[in-house]
């Protein structure tokens, strides 16, 4: 074990792989070309439609001990993973690694092969009941969390090479050409994929949506796809993305709102080209609808949106508020429908998007940043992954990307979720490091990090609630009481990577 | 106070809980929680606290907790009490 620069004991080798521990968000990059796949030759009248899941299987040469991925942009509604390990189960495969872009509740159906030892590595973070019960000690599944930066990171150095990507493709016709924005399974944006398409060694398209050559428009191309498969369905559309998502109507959710684009305002960002990134939760949304009223009376024309794109974001750019939205994922029907339409809402890559090794991704050209948090700790560490109980159930998404990219990353949370304070002496697990977060915006006050002293004096200037982090803490720790720590065993069942490749932390086996 | 039949108090929303109490030969307070782990023995000191306050030596208090403050808990607690005793 080693010491990281955050003081956190983590694992200079684990399942066999060395791993460095973390030291700064910036410096790290290792000597080395990007990932490459093998060379195919593919003659004209040679067919790629295989006719199920297991010719595919067999036809990609997976052998036991290899590598599969998926991505996830069917969230809740996928049932493709599913359908695979039960294949591999049904075939006998032993010892098979998931490097999907992400775990969701519904997959906890392949427990059962977990269990038998058909899949038994997971280079992905999960989100749910999987998580819940490694970290309870009841599932002996090692998890390794990534960022979606990360991921992109992990494919281009080839650190987790990728034997078969089974690509879900809601519209896609007999060479492999796909898109996301039309079929029963429309999800949009295929931005996770787009990075295993380029780097797995074999690419396996699944749709229930074949379309006679070719399938526009184009976003993962015939000339990167091995086989095409057809099956029944892809996933449940009603779980894949929302019908809406929608602003918060809570009024704590509504102040914390209120502050966080006073500080955006405050910071000085909010001028021609902004560009600006949130998430897809209630108030988020209404950080993103006070910010729109600030562009509008302020006159403020933006350069772009980023991240997982909503129906509120489109809006932004149809009235022109942003002239461009990068997007790798739809969190909703209007997101869907306006990827297929409109031009300048751009489909990009979790490569483009994030990743740290690459020549530049667009999380550095983000001004502001709108984050949750589980937990924050009183130097701004973040912890979105365990809750705190100490389970790991929730994913890690773009939080470290962005924050690490934007010059004002801004943690928004209610100080108090039925009787956990927010602010605490140590998080339960670093996801984000302090040094990547400016400002937590709380209902009961707003906490500046030191470096941001111009920020803090424009604050009290407009009266705004600025408090010392410590100040906050202990207001709420007066209301909820302190918490007893909670206990681990020493057995580590999860690496939180940064998005860079080093160790950030680990998550331990909670004592019952 | 004497407690002489069944009474219960509170809701199952979030940082809100149920109590539930009956007759007893003695003291049983029995806790469940969303946040057990964390805040067990600060819910058992406020349970205490409005037994000693009431006089309530016989009782089975049973509480469902779902992260309350502890004004919630201590006016819960008490309303529940109340209810449950002779008037």
């Amino acid at each position: 074990m080693a010491r990281n620069s955050l003081g956190r004991e983590v694992p200079e080798t684990w399942q066999g792989k060395r791993y460095d521990p973390y030291q700064d968000p910036f410096t790290r990059m290792p000597t080395m070309d990007r990932a490459t796949r093998p060379l195919v030759r593919r003659n004209p009248g040679e067919s790629k439609i295989l006719p199920s899941l297991r010719a595919a299987i067999e036809k990609s040469g997976l052998q036991d001990g290899m590598t599969i991925a998926t991505h996830h942009h069917l969230r809740n509604g996928d049932l493709l993973l599913n359908l695979i390990v039960k294949e591999l189960d049904a075939m006998g495969f032993r010892n098979i690694c998931i490097a999907s872009s992400s775990v969701h509740p519904v997959h906890a159906e392949i427990i059962p092969s977990i269990r038998k030892g058909v899949v038994t590595r997971c280079e992905t973070g999960v989100n749910g009941l999987i998580g819940e019960l490694a970290t309870k000690g009841e599932l002996d599944f090692p998890i390794v969390v990534r960022s979606h930066g990360g991921r992109a990171r992990m494919l281009v150095t080839d650190e987790v090479p990728v034997d078969v990507a089974f690509i879900a493709a809601p519209c896609c016709d007999e060479t492999g050409n796909l898109n996301g924005v039309s079929g029963p399974s429309a999800c949009g944006s295929l931005g996770y994929a787009f990075t295993d398409a380029r780097y797995a060694r074999k690419v396996v398209a699944v749709t229930d949506n074949l379309v006679p050559y070719p399938a526009s428009p184009v976003s993962i191309s015939q000339s990167d796809v091995d086989y095409v498969v057809v099956i029944d369905s892809l996933g449940d559309p009603k779980k894949i993305v929302s019908t809406t998502t929608r602003v918060t109507r809570d009024p704590a959710g509504l102040l914390i709102a209120h502050y966080a684009a006073e500080v955006i305002e405050a910071s000085g960002l909010l001028k021609d080209g902004f560009s600006f990134q949130t998430g897809a939760g209630g108030t988020s949304l209404a950080v993103a609808d006070a910010i729109k009223r600030k562009m509008l009376e302020q006159k403020v024309r933006g350069s772009f949106g980023c991240g997982g794109i909503t129906g509120y974001f489109v809006d932004m750019l149809e009235e022109g508020y942003f002239r461009t939205l990068f997007d790798v994922q739809c969190f909703d029907l209007r997101a869907v429908e306006s990827i297929g339409k409109n031009l300048t809402h751009r489909e990009i890559s979790a490569d483009l998007y994030a990743n740290p090794f690459n020549r530049g991704s667009v999380v550095n050209m983000l001004d502001a940043v709108i984050l949750g948090a589980t937990e924050v700790d009183v130097n701004f560490n973040v912890n979105v992954n365990t809750e705190s109980n100490g389970y790991l159930v929730h994913n890690t998404g773009g939080h470290s990307d962005t924050a690490a990219g934007a010059k004002l990353a801004v943690v928004v949370a209610p100080s108090i979720r039925g009787r956990l304070p927010i602010v605490r002496d140590e998080v339960t697990t670093i996801t984000t490091p302090g040094e990547t977060i400016d400002v937590v915006v709380t209902e009961r006050g707003i906490a500046v990090s030191d470096k941001h002293e111009g920020l803090r004096k424009e604050l009290l200037r407009r009266r705004l609630p600025l408090k010392d982090i410590r100040q906050l803490q202990a207001e709420i720790n007066a209301l909820t009481g302190k918490p007893r720590p909670l206990e681990f065993e020493d057995k580590v069942i999860a690496l939180i990577e940064y998005r860079d490749g080093s160790i950030i932390d680990v998550v331990r086996q909670v004592k019952e | 106070m004497n407690i002489t039949r069944r009474a219960s108090a509170g809701t199952m929303q979030s940082s809100d809980l149920m109590v539930y109490v009956e007759p007893a030969e003695q003291l049983d307070i029995q806790i469940e929680s969303t946040v057990k782990k964390q805040f067990e023995h600060l819910i058992r000191d406020r349970i205490e606290a409005v037994l000693r306050q009431l006089a309530v030596t016989q009782v089975l208090v049973k509480v469902s907790d779902r992260g309350a403050l502890d004004y919630a808990i201590e006016a819960r607690v008490e309303t529940a009490l109340r209810r449950a005793a002779e008037a």
